[in-house]
């Protein structure tokens, strides 16, 4: 992997941030994009736009291949038997509430339980709550060791014939951890229960087969994955597709409609209500060529490189406490530097070009259990440097000379 | 006694002694520091301005038609800002916070804390203030 190289083809890594190169390292919020996913879309709204599925025009015609072809990109990258499993949407949160809905509406009832973990993003707990608060159903959460890993006991404890369905990430966007979903996917489905996996935090980082871990939901966002924003994947396993109530009414999801009666089309397009994210759809297929042109294999071996020196790096810093330590991370860095606010850590870090999240992680339940109010992250993508590491620590340490 | 405006330009001028960020910030920082902050039980949710990120409490308090606000933060470039909003606004009726525009804010560089997208609580606690004002003025009718 030619990095330098890389960092060319990405326009917004040029730039400068406060008079300083930018450093970004808010990866794990949104990813930035190529030129070729700028121009993909630039080009489709240039000089092939029309709205797909309809007219018999040109135009029309050509529009809705793209958008096909790019269903069978998404097929063949998550390796999805059918490409009727594809469903596009606005995102990993669209994703989890079209399945969250289809459940309450169709198969949860009193009494019944739904399992996520403690480390989960708010989306994928509050639609969960949502559903129960409709149905009477209960949430049951899977507890987080120290190191921010499942309490996998425990797991096994709130299974039963309750439970209905697990919705639980693969990779946690707070601490990085890479959860044993394997091990959940094959205890749930020995008791006959559906998995969801919320994927926006893996598939930045390694391949995805969805056969294999044989998951029944995995939702995603493009715009984690080089791609446009407001566009993303459900994959559902055609059965499940099948057997859930349509989420949204509205053009392209029916076959007939009259007042008396309509009928749905079929997959995927039952779920497509409405004229879509065309342009972000093909923006979307675009960035899947270009991340499997470098290959995620490398990406995930340059990545992980990239964690173990900043892990190093930034241990180094006295008074800094990094939170999740799994064993098996994701290119994600949490940390608390010496009792210092992470606003305040953020503000300045930003003043030197350097982009962090800070806050809650939209996983309050996480901060909750570790007692913070929340931390400074950097997460990384393969476009990020070790000299970028380096201006962090140096940024950190100068933090940590302005609030001691 | 100074006006708000007084107050602010006062504080314009401290700033325009500094060229750069850094030490803007490391004089924000010392303000925040300096602010005498709440004791813990004062920092209840009754209080809590809420923010996304870092958390604000204020507590009003009126006395001969005159308004006093306490503030403190959990992250100090707040503390300080909040510090310097109720420096400015301290000591005025409620009409005079009513009808106050706090410049200084942009005028000393740090317009971006005012972005409800930074989320820092600054926002929401000019509001607050402002709703305490217009209660006090109603109450003064």
């Amino acid at each position: 992997m030619n990095i330098e190289q890389i960092r060319k083809e990405f326009p917004i890594l040029q730039q400068e941030v406060n008079g300083k190169p930018l450093v970004y390292f808010d990866n794990a919020a949104s990813t930035q994009k190529p030129k070729v996913v700028i121009d993909r879309v630039a080009d489709y709204y240039s000089n092939e736009h029309s709205n797909i599925h309809r007219g018999v025009h040109s135009l029309s015609a050509a529009a809705t291949e793209e958008y096909e072809l790019a269903r069978k990109a998404v097929q063949a990258h998550f390796n999805a038997k059918f490409d009727h499993e594809i469903v596009f949407n606005k995102g990993t949160t669209d994703g989890i509430n079209l399945v969250a809905n289809g459940f309450a509406k169709s198969f949860l009832k009193e009494g019944d339980e739904v399992i996520v973990s403690e480390l989960e993003h708010h989306s994928n707990i509050v639609p969960w709550q949502m559903a129960c608060e409709q149905t009477g159903a209960k949430l049951k959460v899977i507890p987080i060791t120290d190191s921010g890993e499942w309490i996998m006991k425990e797991f096994h404890n709130l299974l039963s014939d309750r439970t209905k369905i697990i919705a639980v990430n693969h990779v946690s966007n707070a601490l990085g951890t890479m959860n044993p979903i394997t091990d959940v996917i094959e205890a749930a489905h020995s008791k006959g229960i559906p998995v969801l996996l919320d994927g926006a935090q893996a598939v930045p980082h390694m391949a995805v087969d969805v056969q294999a871990l044989d998951c029944d939901f995995y939702v995603m966002s493009g715009h984690k994955l080089f791609g446009p924003t407001g566009v993303g994947v459900l994959y559902g396993k055609e059965e499940w597709l099948n057997k859930l109530p349509p989420y949204q009414g509205g053009g392209d999801m029916i076959k007939t409609v009259s007042f008396e009666k309509t009928t749905y089309n079929e997959l995927p397009f039952k779920f497509e209500a409405g004229t879509p994210n065309i342009a972000g759809v093909i923006g979307l297929k675009t960035a899947i060529d270009y991340v499997n042109e470098i290959g995620l294999g490398a990406i995930s071996d340059y990545e992980q490189e990239l964690l173990e020196y900043g892990t190093e790096k930034l241990s180094q810093i006295e008074g800094l406490k990094i939170y999740g330590t799994a064993k098996n991370k994701a290119s994600v860095i949490s940390f608390l530097l010496d009792g210092i606010h992470p606003y305040d850590a953020g503000t300045i870090l930003d003043k030197l070009g350097i982009a962090v999240r800070t806050g809650h992680h939209c996983t309050q339940p996480v901060m909750t259990r570790f007692g913070i109010p929340g931390t400074v992250r950097a997460s990384f993508a393969f476009y990020n440097t070790k000299e970028e590491i380096d201006a962090l620590y140096e940024g950190l340490l100068r933090v940590k000379k302005m609030f001691s | 006694m100074m006006s708000i405006n007084e107050r602010q330009d006062e504080l314009i001028e401290e700033f325009s002694m500094f060229d750069d960020w850094m030490e803007k910030y490391e004089y924000i920082i010392d303000m925040g520091k300096d602010v005498i902050g709440l004791t813990e039980e004062l920092k209840s949710d009754d209080y809590l301005v809420r923010g996304c990120q870092s958390r604000v409490w204020l507590i009003p308090a009126q006395e001969n038609g005159i308004l006093q606000f306490q503030a403190d933060s959990d992250a100090i470039i707040t503390k300080g800002i909040v510090g310097m909003v109720v420096r400015v606004l301290n000591n005025s009726s409620a009409d005079e916070i009513l009808k106050s525009d706090l410049y200084f804010v942009d005028k000393i560089g740090l317009k971006e804390h005012l972005s409800p997208t930074r989320s820092n609580g600054l926002v929401s606690m000019i509001k607050k203030i402002k709703t305490y004002a217009l209660a006090y003025s109603a109450k003064a009718i």
